[in-house]
Parts: C-alpha cells; sequence; structure tokens
C-alpha cells in the first residue's frame, strides 16, 4: 500500500511547481508544436499551481485530448487515459478484485490444509491475504493515484458517463484519494495534474464542476490557426494558410449541420498543398470541400457560398 | 490583499445576481487564483477568473460584460489619469496618446478616412485609437441622464458613418485586376471585412461602457445593463443578438435532449416464455433464468400546430427546431402553421435542411393569411379539423404553439375537445407569461380545459423542461 503522508488537496505546500507562470506554460506547449491560446495556457498553469483538476469542454476536433498529451510530454509524465462510456463502472475505471486469483489461493489453501503437518493459517490470515495489494488490480484512476512517477490523468468524454459513475470521480478529484474498504483510503503521493473533456452532451452535475477549473475551448481565432496549419504542415505557403483559413472561419459562420474542425482543416491544407495549388479558387474549393465537410448538404451549401458573389 | 477580496466578493456577487450559480468555494478558489497571477495584466486576471468562476460556456457572455465593468474600469483610475482619450487599456499608454493627440485635429471626414485606412490594414492599435476617439467626439455621455450604453453606441457609430463602412471597404479593397475578381476572393474579403467591422464596434461598446462605469460607478452599471442567461432571455422580448445567442444554446441543448433519445429503455418488457424455456436448456432443464422480451418504444406520430403571426414569431422557430431535433422519438412529424389560415409545412422541413433555410421556405411558401393577418385561432381550428381531423388517431400527440390572442374572433374550442378525445395527447404552449393569459383578447381559458397540459414557455429552459417532462 502507498504510504499517505502528505495532506492531498489544494495549496499543499511541497513539490516543487511545474510551471512559473502561464506564459511559460504557452512557451513549453509549443516546443510539442501544441500552439495554446493564453486561456488554455492560464488554465493549465492555475491547475498546477492550485492541485485542482480541469474541465475541457468544447466541439469536437479542438485539441482538447490532444492538451492532456501535450502537457503530458512536456511535463514529462505517464499519461494514464480513462475513456468513459455509458455503463462503466467502478471496476473498470477504479480498481477491481482480482478473483479468479482470489479464488486460487482459497483452493490451494485447502490442499495445504489436508497434507499432514503442522496446521495451516487459519482463515482470517487467508482473509487478510487476499484482500492485499496483490489481488488488487488497478484501474486507471487507482493507477493514478498510486503512481510514484509524475502522471496526467486524462478522464476522456467524461460526459458519455451516467450520473452515478460521475459521483464516482468526486471523491479522487477533489482530495486525490480513494476508498477502498478493504484496504482503507490511499492518498495521493503526488497531485497529478487531472483533465476532463467533455462534448457537453449532458450537463455536468454541480458537484463535479465546483471541483474544477473550466476551460472552454473552441474553434481558434485566425491567427492561431494560421499558425497551427504552418506548424503541422511544414512547407505550406503563407499565402495558401491565409486562404484556407479565411475560408474555413468564413464557413464556421455558416449554419452547417457540423463545423469543420481543426483536424480536418489540417487535411484540407494537406490535400490542396498536395494537388499542389498555390491559392485556393473556387473550383479547386469546391472539388475538395469534401476533405472539410462531412455532410452533403454542407458541401453545397458550402459550394453556392462560396461562388456567390460578394456584392453586398 | 483586502482590497482584492472586497472587490472579488463584489464581482461575485454581480455574477450570481446575473445568474451565475456562483459558489463560495468557487469565489474561494478565484482568490487563491489571482494570488497566482500578475494583476497588473487583464488578461491574465480574465483568465484566472473565467477558469474558476465560469463552469458553462453560455454564461461566458455575462461574465465578460461584468468583468469589463470591474475591471477595465479600474486599470484607468489605477493609472491615475483622468478619464478621457489617454486612459487607454494597460500597456500600451505612450504610443497611444500621441496618436490621439494627432487624431484629435482631424474633422470628421479625414477620422473617417484614417478608420477606413486603418481597417483595410487591418491595425489593431490605430482602429482602438480612433475608436477611443470617435467615443469622446460622438457620444456626449451625459452621466445625469438614464440612457443605456446602445444609446451612445449607436450615436458614436453613427458619428463614423458605420452604415457606409462596408460599401466604402469594398470598393477600396478591390484590386484593378483585368480579368474580373475571383467570386471566392470576393466572400472571402467581405467577411473579413466585416470582422475588422465588428471588432471596431466591439472596441466603441468598450469604450463607452468604461466611461459609464467611471461616470457612475460599477454596481450601478453592472445593474442597468444586467442582461439575462440566454436560456432565460424571453422568446417575446429577445432582441436579433439574444436570438443569436438563445440559437447557440439551442444547440447543446438539442444534442442533450438527442442523446437521451437514444438511451435505451432499460426497463424489461413482458417474459419471454419460449426464450425462457430455451435457455433453460443450458441449465439440464432448470427454469434457472427468466429471460424477458425487450420493450419496443412506442413511437407515437406528432402533430405541430403552430401559430406564426408577429407577436410569436420568435417562438416558434425554436418550437421547430426542437420538433426536428427529437423527430426520431416519433413515427411522423407533420408541422402546419397558421396565422387567420393554415398550412401544412411537413415537406419543407425536411431534415437534411439547415434552420434558417427552413424558415425562409416557410416564409415565403406558406399561405398562411388570406383575411387580414391577424391571427384566427377559430378558423384555424376548423380548417384544421375538417381537413384532416380523421388523422387524430390514439397514437396522434398533438402540440399547439400559440398565445391564443383570437382577435375577438370565434375561439370554436368545441374541436380541442374533440381533438383531446381522439388524440393520445393533446399540448398548448403559451410563450405568454401565465398571469398575461386571459387578458385583452387571449381565450386561453376556453382552450385550457382540453388540453392534457398548457406549458407556459417563456424561455428556453422552460421550453427544454417541456419536452424533457412532456414529450420524451
Amino acid at each position: 500500500m502507498p504510504d499517505s503522508v502528505t495532506p492531498a488537496g489544494r495549496d499543499r505546500p511541497g513539490p516543487a511547481h511545474r510551471f512559473g507562470s502561464s506564459g511559460e506554460v504557452r512557451a513549453a506547449l509549443r516546443r510539442v508544436r501544441y500552439l495554446a491560446d493564453e486561456h488554455i495556457a492560464s488554465a493549465v498553469y492555475l491547475a498546477d499551481r492550485l492541485g485542482k483538476p480541469v474541465l475541457v469542454e468544447g466541439p469536437a476536433g479542438t485539441g482538447k485530448t490532444q492538451l492532456a498529451k501535450s502537457v503530458a510530454e512536456l511535463a514529462g509524465a505517464r499519461l494514464i487515459r480513462l475513456q468513459c462510456y455509458e455503463g462503466l463502472d467502478e471496476s473498470k475505471a477504479l480498481y477491481e478484485w482480482n478473483y479468479r486469483k482470489q479464488l486460487l489461493r482459497v483452493q490451494a489453501q485447502r490442499i495445504l490444509d489436508e497434507e499432514p503437518g503442522p496446521a495451516a493459517a487459519g482463515w482470517s490470515e487467508l482473509e487478510s491475504d487476499i484482500f492485499g495489494e496483490e489481488f488488487l488490480l488497478a484501474r486507471p484512476l487507482l493507477q493514478a493515484i498510486r503512481a510514484a512517477e509524475p502522471v496526467v490523468l486524462l478522464v476522456d468524454e467524461v460526459d458519455r458517463t451516467d450520473i452515478g459513475t460521475e459521483a464516482l470521480l468526486l471523491e479522487l478529484l477533489s482530495d486525490y484519494q480513494v476508498s477502498i474498504p478493504e484496504l482503507g483510503t490511499i492518498t495521493a503521493t503526488q497531485i497529478p495534474l487531472v483533465f476532463l473533456t467533455s462534448n457537453g452532451t449532458r450537463e455536468l452535475s454541480e458537484a463535479l464542476k465546483r471541483r474544477c477549473l473550466y476551460l472552454h475551448m473552441g474553434y481558434p481565432d485566425r491567427a492561431r490557426e494560421h499558425e497551427i496549419i504552418s506548424a503541422r504542415i511544414p512547407g505550406i505557403s503563407s499565402q495558401l494558410a491565409d486562404q484556407v483559413v479565411a475560408v474555413v472561419h468564413l464557413l464556421r459562420s455558416l449554419d452547417l449541420k457540423k463545423q469543420p474542425s481543426i483536424s480536418e482543416t489540417i487535411d484540407w491544407a494537406q490535400s490542396l498543398r498536395l494537388l499542389g495549388s498555390g491559392r485556393v479558387s473556387t473550383d479547386q474549393a469546391a472539388s475538395t470541400l469534401y476533405v472539410l465537410l462531412k455532410h452533403q448538404s454542407d458541401i453545397d451549401k458550402a459550394a453556392s457560398q462560396l461562388s456567390a458573389t460578394a456584392s453586398r | 490583499v483586502i482590497a482584492m477580496l472586497e472587490l472579488i466578493t463584489a464581482f461575485a456577487d454581480d455574477l450570481r445576481k446575473a445568474g451565475l450559480p456562483v459558489s463560495l468555494t468557487e469565489s474561494l478558489d478565484a482568490v487563491q487564483a489571482l494570488r497566482h497571477t500578475p494583476l497588473a495584466d487583464q488578461q491574465a486576471v480574465r483568465c484566472a477568473l473565467g477558469a474558476t468562476l465560469v463552469k458553462d460556456q453560455a454564461h461566458r457572455a455575462a461574465f465578460d460584460l461584468l468583468f469589463d465593468i470591474y475591471f477595465a474600469s479600474r486599470a484607468v483610475a489605477e493609472a491615475g489619469t483622468e478619464v478621457g482619450p489617454a486612459s487607454a487599456p494597460f500597456g500600451q499608454v505612450s504610443p497611444r496618446s500621441s496618436r490621439l493627440g494627432t487624431l484629435r485635429d482631424l474633422s470628421c471626414e479625414d477620422l473617417c478616412e484614417v478608420l477606413v485606412k486603418a481597417l483595410l490594414k487591418d491595425d489593431c492599435p490605430a482602429i482602438d485609437a480612433i475608436a477611443v476617439e470617435a467615443v469622446t467626439r460622438y457620444s456626449t455621455i451625459q452621466p445625469a441622464r438614464p440612457m443605456t450604453d446602445r444609446y451612445y453606441v449607436y450615436r458614436t457609430l453613427r458619428g463614423l458613418d458605420f452604415d457606409a463602412l462596408p460599401a466604402r471597404l469594398a470598393t477600396v479593397a478591390r484590386p484593378p485586376t483585368a480579368a474580373g475578381p475571383d467570386p471566392v476572393d470576393q466572400r472571402l474579403a467581405a467577411a473579413e471585412h466585416a470582422r475588422r467591422l465588428g471588432y471596431l464596434r466591439g472596441r466603441v461598446e468598450a469604450g463607452v461602457l468604461r466611461r459609464l462605469v467611471a461616470a457612475q460607478g460599477p454596481a450601478a452599471i453592472a445593474s442597468t445593463l444586467r442582461k439575462p442567461l440566454p436560456g432565460d432571455v424571453e422568446f417575446l422580448r429577445a432582441s436579433p443578438a439574444d436570438l443569436e445567442a438563445m440559437q447557440a444554446a439551442l444547440e447543446p441543448m438539442t444534442r442533450r435532449l438527442t442523446v437521451r433519445l437514444m438511451r435505451r429503455d432499460r426497463r424489461r418488457g413482458a417474459l419471454d416464455s419460449s426464450a425462457t424455456m430455451r435457455h433453460s436448456l443450458s441449465y439440464g432443464g432448470v427454469l434457472a433464468e427468466p429471460v424477458f422480451r425487450e420493450r419496443r418504444p412506442i413511437k407515437p406520430e406528432i402533430i405541430v400546430l403552430a401559430d406564426i403571426s408577429g407577436s410569436v414569431a420568435a417562438f416558434v422557430r425554436f418550437t421547430f427546431l426542437l420538433a426536428r431535433a427529437i423527430s426520431a422519438r416519433f413515427s411522423r412529424v407533420r408541422s402546419f402553421v397558421f396565422v387567420d389560415t393554415i398550412e401544412e409545412v411537413t415537406g419543407l422541413l425536411a431534415p437534411d435542411r439547415s434552420i434558417q433555410e427552413m424558415l425562409d421556405r416557410i416564409d415565403r411558401g406558406a399561405r398562411t393569411v388570406t383575411v387580414d393577418g391577424h391571427s384566427d385561432y377559430g378558423n384555424v381550428l376548423e380548417t384544421f379539423w375538417t381537413r384532416c381531423g380523421r388523422e387524430v388517431n390514439h397514437r396522434t400527440t398533438v402540440l399547439i404553439v400559440g398565445d391564443a390572442r383570437n382577435n375577438h374572433h370565434l375561439s370554436q374550442a368545441w374541436v380541442v375537445r374533440e381533438m383531446s378525445r381522439r388524440a393520445r395527447h393533446l399540448f398548448w404552449l403559451n410563450p405568454e407569461p401565465r398571469a398575461h393569459w386571459d387578458t385583452g383578447d387571449s381565450v386561453m381559458a376556453e382552450y385550457a380545459p382540453h388540453c392534457d397540459a398548457v406549458a407556459e414557455c417563456r424561455n428556453l429552459r422552460q421550453l427544454e423542461h417541456f419536452v424533457k417532462d412532456q414529450l420524451l
């Protein structure tokens, strides 16, 4: 069982903070090719300083999961990921007793008992044995708590769980500890950085939100998106990147079923570059829109918007 | 430190008044966060407070407004200067004030000229400076007069000839090429100009706000400018800007409802005797485990009758949006719109169309007015009954959407009674506050007794509740 010496909780004295300022976070993220705006950098910085988890909300494809990965990379920490889904329960998220192994142990005991010789161990000894560390299967949340090395815990798509499962997270998120009836309370030796992501398909409980810092990740502004494209596609001309960003921003202002995400924008820019075009013309845009948009009605609408003359 | 604490407390208080659920824990967190934040950097303070106090993107606009009120003006006070053109926001005071000196001497036409140039170059510092100068010059704020910020913003923008700017930008920006300009480029240029003009408007609004706060103090301004959150805006009073915010709030709402729809019904159905027998074979014929059928969801048909006369038009828009979002729950959705005549628009509401498009189609395509354009529920109900009454049956849910303001025509409430007798459910959604029902020409009381439920749906939140409780 890991020792729990330091009281967990926010504002705990002790381990050196990972970052000195939010500007430093931003620069560090940039080094791992994640271009953060100041909201993102500030949230990561405060999460580290206050020892609180960050709840990241926003549309799909805006880099929520990638943020956790990048932070893990720059902090040199192990990323522990818990993918949420409907029906996720304690045994998959927190811990589980290794039932088969326990059974084997009990059966082995019986065989030992039948053998002649000094009386084998009594039941109570056996019980404390089979509910020991050795028979515990640690699932992601417990792994994150028990880890001795620095870890980043990513609870992905937390809005997919049921409200009951969400409550599981509460103890972990506020005190960084996990209670196991047979073993007692396990407290984190170091506070992991925790990211929860949500696509907003369900209103999360107030209790959960209260424990977290909140970060909304929308689509980036033009300058940042331009930078992202340039960083992700080395060798793209600045003019093409400019036009790609302008078109994508125009499309996002339309009323589409599914707005183009950052990753789709990158794919589109990449394909335009491979087609060898230095700029976006109407024809080329229209013939490659399927990279960017995934509904026929959206594609039709975008094409008609792009070809419409701008006499306003 | 104490001053900061008091400021945060007052700020959190005003956030609560604006409807944000800010708990004590959260304001404590905010103070903690500020301890790690350079207080001179306004943007950093905004990020820190935003991350700790706002836990819902729909509340963000309310937060930003209050933040501007509380902290933007404070920066001015701390700079120790009189509130005026020189009181630029953080950091850029010196280059700005010299620039302003030259701006002040320009005539109105020249100022516009400079503005167009700055907009073309997307020169943000210059636009900022011009906005400050314009606010000084045109808004003529009189603290004693109880005017809203919108009035001053309007005056300032009129001074800059804001409405003519898009055309001017378009003519100046167009490069003199021999071959006609590429349509994509044109479209992009127009969108880009619109964005820059939006930025200018934002700067002007911020400038006016700063002046007002300096004149009257943050608390007073916070109370006059308090706006309801998007979920709480009343449909009947929503401004175009409100509608836009509501549209944004509607999207997560429909997503929530759709996810709810997709959840499988976990309750089990009737005992499946043959499956139980089959299953028992694996226990050597012992009936150890009963097997149940899965419940088949009942898929009712829904008929929406919506009043689209001017008074409730905004509300109807949201009703249709929701009806479409949850249409998977129903075997068929039939939509009718009416003013004094009813018309079926089911065909116009095809699911692959966008919302705006479908509303435009209704506006263009539906013949709902034949007499005088005043709602006539009696006539409409009677027409519906003779035309489609037979199609209402025990699997139909009827949803009537309207304020029941009948303009003193006959109410023909018997139709509602008959309909309710035949239909599975009959609901009435009224966008007016309950207190206004049955005042003036509203005849809600004549219809109400025949409905399964009459719901007051003044805002998005009430609408969502209705859908969740009654339809799903």
